[in-house]
């Protein structure tokens, strides 16, 4: 109660702004549908990325459609890891790691999609409260004893997410997402070699008249098959052994090498 | 034809595990050629070119070591099978080294894991190759070029003088090596074992370049037996530290380590011959120029400005 009381001002301005913007459209008039190409993605020896589509329409009942069309923005999120930054500097004369920053548990992959450059989509703020694009979504960081994200334009977050671009692994495309008919859109989501395995979130905002009016969200996993998955596996569950046996078919390679070249 | 091969060759991308990346199989299996070529012609294991190749392709600088050792391991069986049948090894002094040996890799797969952590590993890597390739090598480019001169002007190449004695002669502990017909403290033998674990668990190398001329000028181990043994040294600590890499930090590489022991040991075979047919103190010279090289590449990325300051790297998935 006493949250409410002190708040009071900007949240009733919140609450008339919210009750305005739902008169202008009548509620639960639209809603979204999507579908994934694939909700499975097998990695096999061979894999150098995927690139899955997902199409869906926007189901209108009474409303027209706006003056200005729909908005998409799509967002997908790969499994959470978590990374140290670091930055070099001359010490000495040569280039060695000094200052460093510790994201936790960050997307390893990151991808925004939309119909439009986001600032044509809807004002600042609104972009900033539904999380459109790599700035406005929250990637924290250890920084002393707090767990916090930082301004969009810190020095690391922006070598982070830059890095994070140049691997294909974030990434934002203003017209990565298309209309087909006013109602109907599709989108390519190109999943990188490098991406991690596990499960992929795949958010979708519908944006009209500079707010968001509707959304849903859909999922894909990735997975490693067949030898991959089993060596990736035995390496961290069973180290020990695994080197054992690594260690064994150095030697068998390298017996079975000097039968076949032997000379004498 | 011409088009579907290159197809052929441009699509053949393997997926590597703990590397996790893909890479083209025959770019691989070039390198682990050209580098066992190498190591056939001058008897070395190869693994001061095969970690930075690896580093270069864009394997990181941790997966790098640990695997190569795998492969040197693969290599350095293969060669010390040869000397084997030769009788060309002295057992009794192998074992003496490998009692080092065996220390050195543990200590070396520790401060390895524990750089790691600091996120110093990289520069330790760069470092290390940077003193240690360009000191031997401008040694032994010094050497080759004596040799050479002393050659053209007719002179006859300078023999060892085997009974001379330098200090190590003069240390407790002796014993003696019947193979070798050497008489020395285990003092030494231990502390060289120590070095080319510690070093080879560090920065990925087997060592042969430098063991050899360690055993022969400290301990004045004969020519005839010094390769063999330092194979087997080699092999074993190796083959040690490809299972302390895998069992504590988790990044030796299966499928690459295959690959590249699969081209090295065949291009060793060809590498052999071609050595054989070279004069001695031309084949010191290139491995001298060869060494310095990767010597000077390693102090060029130190000392150049790097084109991108951060850097980052993962420390573990969320649950």
């Amino acid at each position: 109660m006493k949250r409410t009381v002190r708040a009071g001002i900007p949240a009733a301005c919140a609450m008339a702004s919210l009750l305005l913007a739902l008169s202008a459209l009548p509620a639960g008039a639209e809603r979204l549908v999507s579908s994934l190409s694939s909700h499975i993605v097998k990695i096999t020896s061979n894999f150098t990325g995927v690139e899955l589509t997902l199409f869906g329409t926007v189901e209108n009942d009474q409303a027209p459609v706006p003056r200005n069309g729909y908005d998409i923005v799509v967002t997908v999120t790969g499994p959470r890891e978590s990374a140290v930054a670091r930055r070099k500097e001359r010490i000495f004369g040569i280039w060695i790691n000094a200052r460093s920053r510790t994201f936790v548990d960050v997307p390893s992959f990151l991808e925004v999609l939309a119909t439009r450059p986001f600032e044509n989509i809807a004002d600042a703020e609104t972009l900033r409260r539904e999380q459109v694009g790599i700035a406005n979504i929250s990637l924290p960081q250890q920084i002393g004893p707090d767990i916090a994200d930082v301004i969009p334009n810190d020095q690391f977050r922006q070598a982070f997410v830059r890095i994070r671009h140049e691997r294909q692994l974030y990434g934002e495309i203003a017209n990565g997402v298309t209309f087909l008919t006013p109602t109907l859109y599709r989108a390519s989501i190109f999943v990188p070699a490098e991406a991690l395995v596990g499960n992929y979130d795949v958010d979708v905002k519908l944006f009209a008249d500079g707010a968001a009016i509707a959304r849903t969200s859909s999922a894909f996993e990735l997975v490693t098959v067949g030898v991959e998955r089993f060596i990736a596996n035995a390496a961290v569950d069973h180290g020990l052994a695994y080197g054992v046996a690594t260690a064994m078919m150095a030697v068998m390679t390298g017996w079975f090498a000097s039968i076949v070249f032997r000379r004498d | 034809m011409p088009h579907s091969l290159h197809r052929l060759v441009e699509t053949v991308e393997i997926y590597l595990p703990i590397a996790d990346l893909p890479v083209n199989v025959f770019l691989l299996l070039g390198m682990g050629l050209a580098v066992g070529f190498i190591s056939g012609m001058f008897g070395i294991g190869g693994g001061f070119l095969m970690t930075p190749l690896l580093i270069f392709i864009g394997i990181s600088p941790a997966v790098a070591v640990a695997t190569v050792s795998t492969h040197i391991a693969a290599s350095s069986f293969t060669g010390a099978v040869a000397y084997w049948r030769r009788r060309a090894i002295d057992v009794a002094l192998a074992l003496m080294l490998l009692a080092g040996g065996i220390a050195g890799t543990i200590s070396g797969v520790l401060l390895f894991t524990a750089l790691r952590r600091l996120g110093q590993l990289d520069i330790v890597i760069g470092l290390s190759y940077l003193l240690l390739l360009v000191s031997v090598g401008a040694m032994m480019v010094a050497e080759g070029l004596r040799a050479i001169l002393r050659a053209r002007q007719g002179k006859p190449v300078e023999l060892r003088r085997p009974g001379s004695h330098t200090w190590i002669h003069g240390l407790p502990l002796k014993i003696r090596f019947k193979q070798s017909k050497i008489y020395v403290s285990a003092i030494p033998v231990g502390a060289i074992g120590f070095t080319m674990g510690f070093i080879g668990a560090i920065m990925g190398i087997g060592g042969g370049f430098l063991l050899v001329p360690m055993l022969i000028y400290f301990l004045r181990v004969p020519t005839n037996v010094v390769i063999g043994t330092s194979m087997v040294l080699t092999l074993i600590t190796m083959a040690s530290a490809t299972i302390l890499h895998a069992a504590t930090n988790h990044l030796v590489d299966a499928v690459l380590a295959l690959v590249l022991m699969v081209g090295g040991v065949t291009g060793a075979q060809f590498g052999a011959r071609a050595g054989q047919k070279m004069r001695s103190e031309r084949l010191r010279l290139l491995l001298g120029i060869l060494v310095l090289g990767v010597g000077l590449r390693f102090a060029f990325d130190l000392i150049v400005a790097p084109d991108d300051l951060y850097t980052i790297r993962t420390i573990g998935e969320s649950p």
